[in-house]
């Protein structure tokens, strides 16, 4: 007798759990979320937590190299173009290298030469597109620029040699002269101070020199910048194409430290919120461990509650890892916009990762209590001891 | 008896006491790590900075127009006016003199260089490589090498003593010069010890120690420019001001902040008739990646902050809401909800405070280890943190254990010793 009752409840038994109800395991998933909601809540609060901040560091991780990278092209020129053995460049130089460019840098043209001023003083004059150098040396203090033909920029040593009375001068190249007004000063601590600079316009009507070099500021990153020099190079052969390794160098030595910093910082910050997630899991799957011997006790298989509570772990991972990607993308445009003053892209290749992450560690937090719980009596557990 | 249960509470739940405080541990210890580098990390990535160059130049007051294209100097070398060399150690007498990491005289001289029978007039650069100067009792090191790190050499650097020189290596290429071959230079016969690589106008020169340099040109002493680099402040609206138009107590503050431009202004006083001025490329530009890199790791700190506060708040809430049994024992037997709550304030006390001693130590260590992996210098914690880190520590372990003492203390007994909440 006693043996049929355990023998059809064995049946049952295996009957449930070989026939699962679906519609009841979603309820069972559903309704330990609705009743049990503020533990629910602060797990899910956590998960969402730490794959936010997950999510914000891997895009800035991944973004901040290239916006420091433009932060460094205020430093200018990168990449120096000069004619081999003193013969000027093409006429149409500029384009080309431009056209190797394709927008992603700026480009300024210099021509110069060595003139005399009205009492016979040497002095250096230098011609070149004002608009353009305004982009590439960000650092020039101008009092007021250039704005129309034989006006000048005067350095600020040069100004009282070539114009003592602050009036117009005469400049004499080969037996031409120039008659210029200077516009501004230009105030650099270097080479600049002591020069005079033309509209390249001006200059080449006025002596017939053609440009020498071009200097250019390409952004990207060193791969990058050392294929825009082969492909300078190869656009104008009768050029050599020079890296400025003093910005280069000093930048690539900034970037990687930096970087660096900031991987040392993202993999604290990631396994103290992955900590975060574990132990307040593993305290909630814990806390149920009555619906798990009741369960146990109807006769749910280990498998079944295995699936159970792994499928209850990843749903939660899941939504946490989706609504903390939102937020994380967030806090990355909104560091990018206090700090570098320009939104963060939002990168959708980080998503993959950040899903897989939270699952991972939700799946971990479920397993090692039901592990643990497994080798307990039903009885035992719903005695509360 | 209050105490007793206090005390008993931590002898008997070890494990779970272990865990809690091993949440407040790692969240304290990431928190002082992260508050670490980022006090330090100004400090850190200045000093990176100083790679890209020299950001003052001192040059003589009275100085005659540099005419200079392609790295040829056509200015007649004897004119214009000097520096002195003797002058020099002065520049580590400033009151900044701390934040002045080194600095480079420069003497550029027009030798005629003969090579296979053929003579050409070249430039030659004297200057320090890495020269031992002595001032008062300090005594340091400092020449290009520190200068202009992006200058390599192939072959080995001249003694300052010396007179072996570089030959840079556009012109090595041009005169077929090797490491170790001999060159004649305005009638000395010189070793050429190195090929010199900077990617300017370096490259057609030839460098030498400024001894030999001032030799050549008949002028011992001379000097006709220096580079310093200097740890500098980004500039302000306050940096920015002229200093002339200051009254006493705001001078005072220009004067004691390390803005390029005080700087300029004390090697000025430092080194007489000399002018000194932001070399503004490398000045200016600083200022704007130093600030948005501070920026960067402070916002990170933040949220490393955040993080590490809600792991110990998750820590606690999860230790509380266990011991639902227990406060209903204890509400049960008559305890009121003060009681109750003290009970659970002085234990997240006790491991805050044991928490965060362990986490201020070893977050200490782990910055030090950031430090010098990262940076191969120390980063160490001002002790002044210690108390801070401790008070944040407790703070937040009470904050994240508020909300499950509040609800623990309002629990029924009936239904807590049942275990149906």
């Amino acid at each position: 007798m006693s043996g049929g009752v355990s023998n059809s409840a064995q049946q049952v038994a295996a009957g449930r759990a070989h026939a699962p109800h679906t519609s009841m395991f979603f309820r069972m998933l559903m309704r330990a979320a609705v009743l049990r909601r503020g533990r629910a809540a602060s797990a899910l609060f956590a998960m969402v937590v730490a794959a936010a901040v997950t999510t914000a560091m891997m895009n800035l991780y991944v973004d901040v190299q290239a916006k420091l990278r433009r932060e460094f092209r205020n430093y200018g020129a990168n990449i120096v173009v000069v004619s081999k053995d003193g013969n000027s460049l093409p006429a149409d130089a500029l384009a080309r290298i431009e056209s190797v460019l394709g927008g992603k840098g700026v480009v300024a043209p210099f021509a110069l030469l060595v003139a005399r001023t009205g009492d016979g003083q040497p002095i250096v004059v230098v011609g070149t597109d004002f608009d353009r150098v305004k982009q590439l040396d960000r650092w020039w203090s101008v009092s007021s620029w250039p704005a129309s033909s034989h006006q000048a920029l005067v350095g600020v040593r040069a100004l009282p040699v070539v114009s003592p009375k602050n009036g117009p001068f005469d400049l004499e190249f080969q037996g031409h002269t120039i008659h210029l007004t200077a516009a501004g000063t230009v105030r650099t601590g270097a080479a600049e101070d002591s020069r005079v600079y033309l509209s390249l316009v001006d200059f080449v009507a006025w002596s017939g020199v053609q440009l020498s070099t071009i200097e250019v500021a390409a952004t990207g990153s060193p791969e990058e910048i050392s294929a825009i020099m082969q492909q300078i190079g190869g656009a104008i052969p009768k050029a050599e194409v020079r890296p400025v390794r003093q910005i280069m160098e000093g930048e690539a030595r900034v970037l990687g430290k930096t970087r660096a910093t900031l991987l040392a910082a993202a993999g604290l910050i990631i396994l103290t919120a992955a900590l975060c997630v574990l132990s307040t899991l593993m305290g909630w799957v814990f806390d149920r461990r009555r619906d798990f011997a009741i369960m146990k006790a109807l006769g749910a298989s280990d498998r079944l509650l295995n699936g159970f509570f792994a499928a209850e772990a990843a749903a939660l991972g899941a939504t946490g890892a989706l609504i903390g990607f939102v937020i994380g993308i967030g806090i990355a445009a909104w560091i990018g916009r206090v700090n570098f003053h320009a939104p963060v892209v939002p990168r959708f290749s980080v998503l993959p990762f950040v899903l897989a992450g939270s699952i991972a560690v939700t799946l971990l937090s479920a397993i090692v209590p039901i592990a643990l719980l497994r080798r307990v009596q039903p009885a035992v557990i719903l005695r509360g001891e | 008896m209050f105490l007793r249960i206090v005390y008993e509470s931590f002898r008997r739940q070890k494990r779970r006491k272990l865990l809690a405080g091993a949440a407040i541990t790692l969240g304290v210890t990431v928190a002082t790590a992260m508050i670490a580098v980022a006090t330090d990390i100004g400090d850190k990535i200045n000093r990176e900075l100083r790679t890209i160059g020299a950001n003052l130049l001192v040059t003589p007051q009275e100085d005659t127009l540099d005419v200079e294209i392609g790295g040829v100097n056509l200015k007649p070398p004897t004119d214009g006016a000097f520096l002195n060399e003797s002058d020099l150690p002065k520049i580590k007498g400033t009151f900044w003199h701390n934040n002045i990491t080194a600095f480079a005289p420069m003497l550029p001289v027009n030798v005629a260089l003969q090579r296979d029978g053929q003579t050409q007039q070249v430039t030659l650069l004297g200057t320090y490589f890495s020269k031992r100067v002595v001032f008062g009792k300090e005594e340091f090191k400092t020449g290009v090498r520190t200068t202009h790190p992006w200058w390599k050499v192939s072959g080995a650097w001249p003694e300052d003593s010396s007179r072996d020189v570089l030959v840079g290596e556009r012109l090595a290429t041009r005169l077929s010069l090797h490491a170790g071959d001999e060159v004649a230079l305005s009638g000395r016969t010189l070793r050429v010890s190195g090929i010199l690589s900077t990617g300017s106008s370096e490259d057609g020169e030839v460098v030498a120690p400024l001894g030999l340099a001032q030799e050549i040109l008949g002028k011992p002493g001379a000097v006709r420019r220096v580079y310093v680099s200097a740890l500098t402040k980004p500039e302000d609206a306050l940096g920015r001001r002229d200093p002339k138009s200051m009254s006493g107590p705001v001078y005072d503050r220009w004067y004691c902040s390390p803005y390029p431009q005080s700087i300029a202004f004390q090697l000025q006083e430092a080194i007489p008739h000399s002018h000194a001025e932001q070399i503004r490329q490398v000045a200016q530009n600083e200022g704007a990646v130093l600030t948005r890199i501070e920026g960067l790791i402070f916002l990170i700190t933040l949220a490393a902050l955040f993080a590490s506060a809600l792991a110990v708040s998750a820590a606690m809430a999860t230790a509380i809401f266990e011991r639902r049994a227990e406060v209903g024992l204890m509400k049960a037997l008559g305890a009121g909800k003060l009681a109750v709550a003290s009970v659970f304030f002085a234990e997240a006390t006790l491991l805050a405070l044991i928490g965060g001693m362990v986490g201020f130590v070893a977050g200490g260590l782990l910055a030090r280890q950031i430090g010098r992996s990262i940076f191969d210098s120390q980063i160490t914690i001002p002790p002044v943190l210690f108390p801070v880190i401790l008070a944040i520590a407790v703070m937040v372990t009470f904050a994240g254990s508020a909300a499950a003492i509040r609800k623990a203390v309002g629990l029924d007994p009936v239904f807590a010793l049942r275990g149906e909440l």
